[in-house]
């Protein structure tokens, strides 16, 4: 027999999953650091952080990668979580996947390391201009450099690596990427066109110049002196968010295929909500009309009321703006009820992992219903008055959850919210 | 399944590029087939600069343009001329709940920024240190604002109020044909009612060309239609473009009373890895997804070929075992506008349909382009990667 959700469609499932952040390598780990709430935010080590305002980072440095790029680093995290989940999930064989890949991932782009390679081969004495190092790209000594940094490097590279079918999908809604790729996922075996996705979400781009950038903007946090407690979603000391890198992989697939192969299920992916923002291009509208809009056709998708949600795994960055709003957003989504509704930030011990934060963040939100455990907002000492919710402060707490809603929101006014619930039968 | 699905018109259309603005400056230059690029100002690049526009028609408020690189600014002019074509331009209620699905590249550089440091670093003490303190003192805290690949869809919501669903695919020509693969399935599924597809691009920058003259990829020196230029070793010519789609259910479409521009029946993409012969054999696999509909007396190809030597050499091989159909390389035109190309190309087969036929051959040695005598009823769409990835369109006409 079929099973189908509430409005006719294919049930979508969860089979295997793997994660990689600064808290270590798979779910084990990642679930021993997180309930213990310890942080992965450290001094950056990589580079020189000389004349930079941030520096600390929750960086992966566990993983070899070469050349130094964010291209090349979030390749190698997406395939150390795409190992475990589709190990995990035990489809299809090896180096051949029976479904789409769906990979959200940074924009690709070429670093200072290449610039200066192709600077010092032109030779030039005087003033380096594009000109030089066009001339030296046309030696064809550089050949290397298109196929890593074109925009469809990682991707391709994965689908070769895990045998995906059809044209793989790189995609970016900024931070909101993640989440994008699970909907993308989650809409094709709705569609009827696969009964599996392999969904991923990596980012490896802890490097100067996207410090920089982000520091421009006023989006990081500066208190350098103790890493560790830096990131402190909805405290009232919070100043910024901290960099991190990360990669999170899921295994989708129709309630159904999953059954007829006697596969173990996760959890369900009951729905997606998705709404833009038109306010500015790197604020979300003061009103907290598109996330709390974004939150809502979540649930109207899932076919789920305020009421039936257990947990909410907060965005919650630790930037001043993000965090009011959030609060002031799932205030009037779950009313009254949301005063002692659990909502808590992952990002307060592994950091901003960006483009990688929606998959990442589903994955220990599938693990927190999983474990029926809470994992902390940690570095919670200075309570924001203007913001009353149980947050989970500090402690991990046990608790009887069915249902978790995970929210992602971006530059560019991007917002995605997925309904994630337990296995039916558990 | 198949006959469960729901029909999709496109029923707008905002293109700028080379060869102008709107509809009917790209029929006007297409129907005098005299294809031009510039040769000087990028040499020893060849590249097809976009035309002058007055971005206050479609972005009124400079603030708004101040905030966008060139690349944005010409997507989010052309998703304008859209949504104008569409009928839909400032109706808030449905762009309010209509998706959008962009296919963008990004990473716009400050050239001067980057020419100071890379002058800058063989003398510099610490060199760690130097590329961070002029980062941290040079840069414009809004450029990268304009790199953000998924800023030119929030600029769009901005500005022209689209926030019904924002995603933004990235990958060369192979995210251009998924954009509007998966905006049409999700139409015909019933997932969406209607939803604006499309991109920019801006080959007017030295830093994209040196990425693709390190892979081989441009043309030099010398400008040459699309299949003409094998005696120099093939290479595109980059071209500035946005192009924009206003994709609709036909319910959508009837129940507010917009008359359909075409038909988009299919897309089909695949990603083969490239070895000889693999890319014919990947449109081969394609044309078996549509090839049962199309009728060879009224059917031409649009074909995206870039000119990049392999992928146009097997692609010939492709059309060549299609021969009663005439083929058409728009990129002699326009130049290779990478990621938004392909819905570039739906838009001028769709442009064609309206007219009932094919706009002339462009003169070159190869032969490959005849000209059509006959009306044009059906356009299959082509777009062959110039690194990876495969994709075809069947666009109809509408009646």
């Amino acid at each position: 027999m079929t099973m189908r959700d509430k409005k006719g469609r294919p049930v979508v499932v969860v089979t295997g999953m793997g994660v990689v952040t600064s808290l270590g390598a798979g779910k084990a780990d990642n679930w021993k650091n997180l309930s213990a709430g310890n942080s992965g935010i450290r001094a950056i080590k990589r580079f020189s952080t000389e004349g930079l305002k941030t520096k600390m980072a929750g960086a992966v440095d566990f993983v070899p990668f070469d050349p130094p790029s964010a291209a090349e680093l979030s390749e190698r995290l997406a395939e150390l979580a795409a190992e475990e989940a589709v190990s995990e999930a035990g489809l299809g064989s090896k180096g051949s996947f029976p479904g789409p890949l769906f990979l959200a991932v940074a924009p690709i782009e070429l670093e200072w390391p290449q610039r200066e390679s192709l600077a010092v081969a032109a030779g030039s004495n005087g003033a380096i201009t594009y000109d030089d190092l066009i001339r030296s790209a046309s030696t064809g000594k550089f050949g290397n450099i298109h196929e890593r940094y074109v925009f469809g490097s990682v991707g391709h590279h994965l689908a070769d690596k895990f045998g995906t079918q059809g044209s793989p999908i790189s995609l970016s809604t900024a931070c909101a990427s993640g989440a994008s790729a699970i909907q993308l996922g989650l809409e094709a075996i709705r569609r009827g066109e696969t009964d599996a996705a392999l969904c991923i979400a990596t980012d490896g781009s802890v490097n100067p110049e996207s410090l920089v950038r982000f520091s421009l903007l006023s989006a990081l946090s500066t208190q350098n002196d103790n890493p560790s407690e830096a990131s402190k979603p909805f405290s009232k000391n919070r100043d910024g968010f901290v960099m991190a890198e990360g990669a999170g992989a899921l295994v989708l697939e129709s309630y159904d295929s999953a059954k007829a192969r006697g596969a173990k299920i996760l959890g369900v992916l009951e729905g997606c909500g998705e709404l833009a923002d038109s306010f500015h291009r790197t604020r979300s509208s003061p009103d907290g009309k598109p996330v709390i809009g974004c939150m809502r056709k979540a649930m109207t998708d899932a076919g789920i009321t305020p009421e039936d949600v257990d947990y909410v795994n907060a965005h919650g960055t630790s930037t001043p703006e993000n965090d009011k709003m959030e609060a002031m957003s799932t205030s009037a989504v779950f009313g009254e009820r949301m005063k002692t509704l659990p909502i808590s930030s992952n990002k307060s011990m592994i950091g901003h992992t960006l483009s990688a934060a929606g998959a990442v963040e589903a994955v220990i939100t599938l693990m927190t219903l999983q474990h029926q455990r809470i994992p902390p907002t940690i570095n919670y000492k200075v309570p924001d008055p203007t913001i009353m919710l149980d947050v989970v402060p500090n402690v991990a707490r046990d608790a009887k959850m069915r249902r978790a809603i995970s929210n992602s929101f971006g530059f560019g006014g991007q917002n995605v919210s997925l309904v994630l619930a337990r296995e039916p039968a558990a | 399944m198949a006959d469960q699905r729901r029909e999709v018109f496109i029923t707008g259309i905002g293109i700028v590029s080379a060869l102008g603005e709107g509809l009917d400056a790209h029929w006007q230059k297409l129907s005098e087939a005299k294809p031009a690029a510039d040769t000087a100002t990028f040499a020893p690049c060849v590249v097809h600069p976009i035309v002058a526009i007055d971005f206050d028609k479609q972005i009124p408020k400079k603030g708004d343009q101040r905030q966008m690189e060139p690349w944005q600014r010409i997507g989010t002019y052309a998703a304008g001329l859209a949504l104008e074509n569409a009928g839909i331009k400032g109706n808030a209620e449905l762009t309010g709940r209509m998706d959008m699905i962009i296919a963008a590249g990004g990473g716009e550089r400050d050239a001067t920024v980057d020419g100071a440091i890379l002058t800058g670093m063989p003398g510099a003490a610490d060199k760690d240190q130097f590329i961070n303190e002029r980062l941290m003192s040079d840069l414009r805290p809004t450029l990268f604002l304009a790199q953000l690949s998924n800023l030119l869809a929030g600029n769009i919501s901005i500005v022209h109020g689209v926030t019904g669903s924002s995603r933004t695919f990235m990958g060369e020509e192979p995210s251009g044909v998924d954009a509007v693969r998966i905006a049409l399935s999700r139409i015909q599924a019933g997932q969406s009612d209607i939803t604006l597809v499309g991109g920019a691009h801006n080959g007017e920058r030295k830093d994209l060309l040196m990425l693709y003259t390190s892979g081989g990829y441009t043309l030099k020196d010398k400008y040459g239609p699309v299949w003409d230029r094998a005696a120099q070793g093939g290479g595109f010519a980059l071209g500035s473009l946005g192009a924009f789609l206003v994709l609709e259910s036909r319910e959508h479409a009837q129940a507010r009373g917009a008359v359909p521009i075409a038909r988009l029946s299919s897309v089909a993409a695949d990603s083969t890895r490239r070895k000889p012969g693999a890319i014919t054999d990947s449109l081969d696999k394609l044309w078996g997804k549509i090839a049962g509909t199309v009728d060879g007396k009224h059917a031409a190809f649009i074909s995206g070929a870039t000119g990049a030597e392999a992928a146009t050499t097997e692609e010939k091989a492709f059309l060549a075992k299609h021969s009663a159909l005439p083929v058409r390389a728009t990129g002699s035109h326009i130049g290779h506008g990478m990621e938004p190309q392909f819905a570039m190309n739906i838009a001028l087969a769709a442009l064609a349909l309206k007219h009932g036929k094919l706009f002339p051959p462009v003169a070159d040695g190869s032969g490959i382009e005849q000209p059509m005598n006959g009306s044009l009823a059906q356009a299959v769409v082509t777009g062959v990667g110039h690194w990876r990835g495969e994709g075809l369109a069947l666009v109809e006409a509408a009646n």
